[in-house]
């Protein structure tokens, strides 16, 4: 039950930067999840936390104690590996047990915790079995309760549901929410690529990118105020679209043109300095409406359409760019290939990029 | 195998053929070996082992009774007998002559010299008539071809054994390999792991050594080993073969340990450092089960290479009996025995019966895959 600080940690491989001066602390009783692309450092980092990996430089606190040279067993921390790394040649109980026997904790006491464990996580019934024997959601759940029995401070995950099947990852998705509910006092650590997993376990996702952290905040804030185009385009199924825009007028309220007479105003604020400046205009799929008045902020022609019944994906060519415009409509809808529709947006909906790709709403605050 | 080529086709077959005549190839020398070395040692001679099981046609020479034993019949001396003295058999022809030992078929009498008759009857019964005394106390000359039923004996085990001391010899090559085995298994174990999960420096210039080793010929070492084992006192015993043998054994061992253990999935080490397990607790509870496979591999062929061993044994020890392990017998019998056809067989498969054994027992490690279950796809 603790909290974790991370100050200006960094982890370089040989002379290869894999992580550059990370700054992060977590409460306690949070689910964090760090998101990012494949290779980004997610691993990385979550194994320099378990202590698995050395700190190139830079401090890990636990509970206010420096922890970059204390071994991975003293840290308080139980991992869950990708892999779910059982020990092949031992039951289940063996496995869970492992532990705490080199913990030397009395024999009865074991049975006891393994045994609750093992309730706890259905596996009551396959104590005696070898890994081998076992389905992939049940190695999950050993691998789980191998975590559980050592009643840990910190709990790491790392892409913990990567191996299963569509159908059980998501009921292994609601299980490990529930386990949080159950331990609300532990602190877990969630490693994923998966966005759907961290948009519905964390209390606060970490965005990781090209070495280091993009943005740190709750789920929906993320999704609402993207601190910038990465985070835009990484939050959200599909993708924000990005359009240029270019400023025409700045101050409280920007009014920004995005080519072929279409203009748009947005309650950002910007600055005198930007007028004229080729901004990107941030619209989310599933904010584009349909619209057939002079206020739209995109047009173009059907390239491609997917309908998925209770929403159809309309693609278009993007002018200014190769990844397409999406627009998501609800429902099922008779469009043809080559129609050329009109999408507006509500004016709140929409996000601002600087020529950085920051976000302007921050930047102004 | 079976997802890859399909279950039928034609490369599946050649797999099955290639290996069945390898099979086949492998095993005949061996049961030729074994068939012959429980024959009975006249027939072992006469015939190859592929003909045991039926009878054999042997041509005899026997000899009468002597002379000592001669009836006097109807005014003529006669000896009677039977030519086989022990078991029964048939006889399908016999002579007199040497020229012309299976002149004659069984029932027929024959003129001899001097008025001698000769009938030797299908069963095996002669009879020899003459007018005059029977003289020769060896008993005259008999040639009978017969047909004898093979002969299975181990009598030929108990002599190499007990007569031949191939028995203790056996005992002295158990007590060298033994410990051989296992000694190196158990050092490059230990060194396996270290150089493959243990980070300490030097750790690439020593596995690079381990390396160059390998491709040192071990004769080169022969002298100075025994003029160093002389020098500090362990001279021809057991401990100096014992320790020669692990340290021309382990460049191999911890080569092939190393590359073993290092392909383990390093989550599952990792795991169980997180678990509070120190090096020493990893290696004896995570890495030595996991790595049974590669530990009964190494096993098989370093206890193979010292039980066959003639020349590290002939170096450092002795020949006495205390000492001269089996191969060094084996190749004594072949001077002295060359031609004893029942005691090289016998001793031959005396020889090769303990490695067949180990390979048996332990070839299921060869083939099992430990590590199904424990992590994906497994
Ligand atoms: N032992 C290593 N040596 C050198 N580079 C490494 C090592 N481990 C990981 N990396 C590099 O570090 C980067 C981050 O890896 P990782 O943390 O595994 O990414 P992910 O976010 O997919 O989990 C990758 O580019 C990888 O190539
Ligand atoms: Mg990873």
């Amino acid at each position: 039950m603790a909290n974790l600080k991370l100050t200006n940690a960094s982890k370089v491989y040989g002379n290869v930067p894999v992580l550059t001066d990370i700054n992060l602390e977590i409460e306690q009783g949070e689910l964090i999840v760090f998101v990012g692309p494949s290779g980004c450092g997610k691993s990385t980092l979550l194994r320099m936390i378990a202590g698995l990996e050395s700190i190139s430089s830079g401090q890990l606190e636990i509970d206010g104690k420096l922890m970059n040279h204390v071994p991975p067993a003293k840290r308080g921390i139980a991992m869950v590996f990708q892999s779910y790394a059982l020990y092949p040649h031992l039951t289940v109980r063996d496995n869970m047990s492992f532990a705490l026997k080199i913990a030397k904790v009395p024999a009865a006491e074991i049975t006891r915790i393994v045994e609750e464990a093992a309730k706890s996580l259905q596996l009551t019934d396959y104590l005696d079995r070898l890994p081998k024997a076992l389905s992939g959601g049940q190695r999950q759940r050993v691998a789980i309760g191998r975590a559980i029995v050592r009643d840990p401070k910190i709990f790491l995950f790392d892409e913990p549901l990567s191996n299963l099947d569509a159908a059980l990852r998501v009921a292994t998705r609601i299980e490990i929410a529930q386990l949080k509910e159950k331990m609300p006092q532990s602190t877990m650590v969630y490693v994923t690529h998966d966005q759907v997993e961290a948009m519905t376990l964390a209390t606060r996702i970490v965005v990781l990118n090209n070495r280091g952290i993009e943005q740190v905040g709750t789920p929906l804030e993320l999704y609402q105020k993207p601190a910038n185009t990465f985070v835009a385009t990484f939050i959200g199924s599909p993708a924000m679209n990005l359009l240029p825009a270019t400023v025409t007028e700045s101050g409280t309220q920007t009014r920004v043109s995005l080519g072929q007479g279409a203009t748009a105003t947005v309650p950002i604020a910007t600055t005198k300095g930007d007028q004229n400046l080729v901004f990107s205009l941030g619209a989310r799929p599933e904010d584009m409406q349909i619209t057939d008045t002079d206020d739209y902020i995109f047009q173009g022609k059907i390239k491609y359409i997917e309908a998925l019944g209770e929403i159809t994906l309309v693609y278009f060519e993007n002018p200014h760019g190769t990844v397409p415009i999406i627009a998501k409509v609800p429902g099922i809808v008779d469009f043809v290939r080559g129609q050329l529709l009109k999408f507006s947006v509500a004016a709140d909906k929409l996000q601002l990029f600087d020529q950085q790709g920051l976000s302007c709403k921050y930047r102004a605050g | 195998m079976g997802s890859i080529l399909g279950k039928n086709s034609p490369l599946t077959w050649v797999v099955h053929i290639s290996v069945l005549l390898l099979v086949i190839l492998w095993t005949i020398p061996t049961v030729g070996l074994l068939v012959s070395s429980i024959r009975d040692k006249d027939q072992l001679v006469a015939t190859g082992w592929w003909t045991s099981f039926s009878t054999v046609e042997r041509n005899l020479i026997k000899r009468s009774a002597p002379a000592s034993e001669q009836l006097k019949e109807a005014g003529n001396y006669v000896l009677k007998g039977n030519v086989f003295a022990d078991q029964s058999g048939i006889v399908t022809a016999f002579g007199w002559r040497s020229q012309q030992p299976a002149a004659f078929i069984p029932g027929k009498t024959v003129q001899m010299r001097k008025g001698k008759t000769l009938t030797i009857e299908v069963d095996g019964s002669y009879l020899l008539s003459s007018p005059t005394a029977f003289t020769s106390k060896r008993g005259a000359r008999l040639f009978v071809t017969v047909l004898e039923a093979p002969i299975f004996t181990l009598d030929n085990y108990s002599e190499v054994l007990f007569a031949e001391g191939l028995g203790k010899s056996f005992l002295n090559t158990m007590t060298v390999t033994i410990p051989a085995t296992v000694i190196p298994i158990l050092i490059a174990a230990f060194a396996a792991y270290a150089l493959a999960w243990m980070e300490f420096p030097g750790r690439a210039i020593f596995l690079a050594m381990v390396v160059g080793l390998l491709v040192v010929p071990l004769q080169m070492s022969l002298i100075p080993l025994l003029k160093l084992y002389t020098t500090i006192g362990i001279g021809k015993s057991y401990i100096g073969i014992w320790l020669a043998h692990t340290g021309f054994g382990l460049p191999l061992a911890i080569y092939l340990l190393r590359n073993y253990i290092a392909g383990l999935p390093r989550e599952i080490i990792e795991s169980a450092r997180v678990d509070g397990a120190n090096d020493f607790q990893i290696f004896v509870k995570i890495i030595l089960p996991l790595s049974f496979p590669a530990l009964a591999s190494f096993a098989i062929f370093q206890f193979l290479w010292v039980w066959n061993d003639l020349l590290i044994a002939t170096v450092f020890l002795g020949n006495n009996e205390e000492q001269l392990v089996m191969t060094g017998r084996l190749r004594e019998m072949l001077g002295s025995r060359g031609g004893n056809w029942e005691i090289l067989t016998a001793s031959a498969f005396v020889s090769i019966l303990v490695p067949l054994m180990v390979f048996f027992s332990l070839q299921k490690y060869l083939v099992r895959g430990l590590l199904s279950g424990s992590v994906k796809g497994g």
